[in-house]
């Protein structure tokens, strides 16, 4: 029944708004994926080695803003689509 | 004394309490989040402070124009400002005067905007070199990072020897920290050509992210033209800084098998434009998408019409735009930081070895992030 609801709202708004905004779920997804594991990788190297925190943290950082990067590519891309340019 | 006060406060900045107030005889527009938006992010030929019920505090601002075969024309964007609540009746035949093209607002000169474009009524060309709110923008914020700057500059001749105070303290750990973290170990020797833009880069980015997140300020760094610009100029930095080896490795890239490098090259080739262009597109994104996330929480209490979202949407409101402020360095700090890699790219010298593969003794491959200043 869900499934029809949204088949129903796709409908009405047109196929590639419908398509942005998955592509935009899917986005933060794979941002939030990336960016956990690299926080992950990063705690455990911290919790190893307390002295290189400084440097862990600094490289943790750089890579974040590199995937947020890529994530946001992703975004201007489905915002291009809704807004039909 | 100090719990009453401190309660006032609370009660007169309690956005609870705020409601739209209902008009009498103006008939009500829709409200339409997506134009608010792109309107608040967007550039303007006028700068538009803020409403109240029958005042928009704004700043025309001069539209300069030229067409050729009239020359130049510069006037105010007065002239041209669409006149807003009119009620239904009025617009449609103002929009048939103009020839059915629907402009903006009144034609003065033969010039009229339409969706803030400036365009003749005639469809000839026109150059639009006007002072827009972001080239307004851009020379406050510049004309700022040059009282800061010259200010610092005049306090450490002042100051030689002695220890820095005032504004001079303030900037100095962040500028050590760029000289020492970022050019330093990215650039190598040769860092101090590098310094001066890369100080630059990085404060104006900062700057005017802070500045844009202030309430009635212009979007500088979330206009795609002004990243575009600081790109370009990152790409032509290193251009003009590459040498042999830069292009030895993208040419004839070291430790690839003779076939794949008919793959390599066009890769790499793509590669030294796909740079500066994700750049520019990362600090775009991320400014413009912070400004449409804080304006949706905001429209949220617009878009339900009830005082109960208001708490929620300005916390998050809130929320985020702290976020914002951390975003606003990081992005400064990872440009700034990108350059120097891709400058420290281009200046680097060829190392001791041929092969950049495993490296037997030590066990340990070449890392990421290249740190020449280490070999």
């Amino acid at each position: 029944m869900l499934l029809s609801l949204l088949l129903q709202i796709a409908n009405a708004t047109g196929l590639a708004v419908f398509g942005a905004a998955i592509g935009a779920g899917l986005v933060a997804l794979g941002a939030g994926l990336g960016i956990g594991r690299i926080g992950g990788q990063a705690m455990e190297a911290i919790g190893r080695q307390p002295e290189a925190s400084g440097k862990i943290q600094t490289a943790m950082l750089i890579v974040a803003a590199l995937i947020e990067g890529l994530a946001l590519f992703a975004v201007v891309v489905c915002l291009l689509i809704s807004f039909k340019l | 004394m100090k719990r009453l006060l401190t309660l006032v406060f609370c009660l007169c900045t309690f956005a609870g309490f705020a409601a739209e107030p209902t008009e009498g005889g103006k008939k009500e527009e829709a409200f339409n989040p997506g134009e608010m938006i792109l309107h608040h992010i967007g550039d303007s030929h006028e700068w538009h402070w803020f409403s109240t019920d029958n005042n928009h505090f704004t700043s025309y601002l001069p539209i300069i124009a030229y067409r050729p075969g009239k020359g130049l024309s510069v006037f105010s964007s007065k002239k041209l400002a669409a006149e807003v609540h009119l009620s239904e009746e009025e617009t449609p035949s103002r929009k048939r005067a103009a020839g059915g093209s629907h402009f903006e607002g009144p034609e003065y000169d033969g010039l009229a905007l339409r969706e803030g474009e400036l365009v003749t009524t005639d469809g000839s060309k026109v150059y639009d070199f006007s002072l827009t709110k972001n080239a307004v923008a851009l020379l406050g914020s510049g004309l700022l990072m040059l009282v800061v700057f010259t200010s610092i500059a005049g306090s450490y001749k002042k100051n030689a020897g002695r220890a820095p105070k005032g504004i001079q303290s303030f900037f100095e750990p962040i500028i050590i920290f760029i000289r020492d973290e970022v050019a330093k170990k990215s650039i190598g020797p040769k860092y101090e050509r590098y310094m001066p833009y890369l100080l630059t880069v990085f404060f104006f980015i900062w700057f005017n992210n802070l500045l844009g997140l202030t309430p009635g300020a212009a979007n500088l760094t979330g206009n795609i033209a002004v990243t575009f610009t600081l790109a370009i100029l990152t790409l032509l930095i290193t251009l003009f800084s590459s040498n042999k080896n830069y292009w030895g490795h993208i040419f004839n890239t070291p430790g690839v098998p003779k076939p794949l490098l008919l793959i390599m090259i066009p890769v790499e080739l793509i590669g030294v434009v796909v740079k500066p262009f994700s750049l520019m597109v990362r600090l775009f994104a991320n400014i413009t998408a912070g400004h449409i996330v804080i304006l949706s929480f905001i429209s949220l209490i617009f878009i339900f019409k009830s005082p109960a979202v208001a708490p929620i949407s300005l916390a998050f409101g809130l929320f985020i735009n702290v976020l914002e402020l951390l975003v606003a360095i990081l992005q400064a700090y990872i440009f700034t930081l990108l350059t120097a890699m891709y400058i420290g790219g281009a200046v680097e010298e060829h190392h001791h070895d041929e092969e950049h593969s495993l490296d037997l003794q030590t066990g340990h491959a070449d890392s990421v992030i290249p740190s020449p200043a280490a070999h």
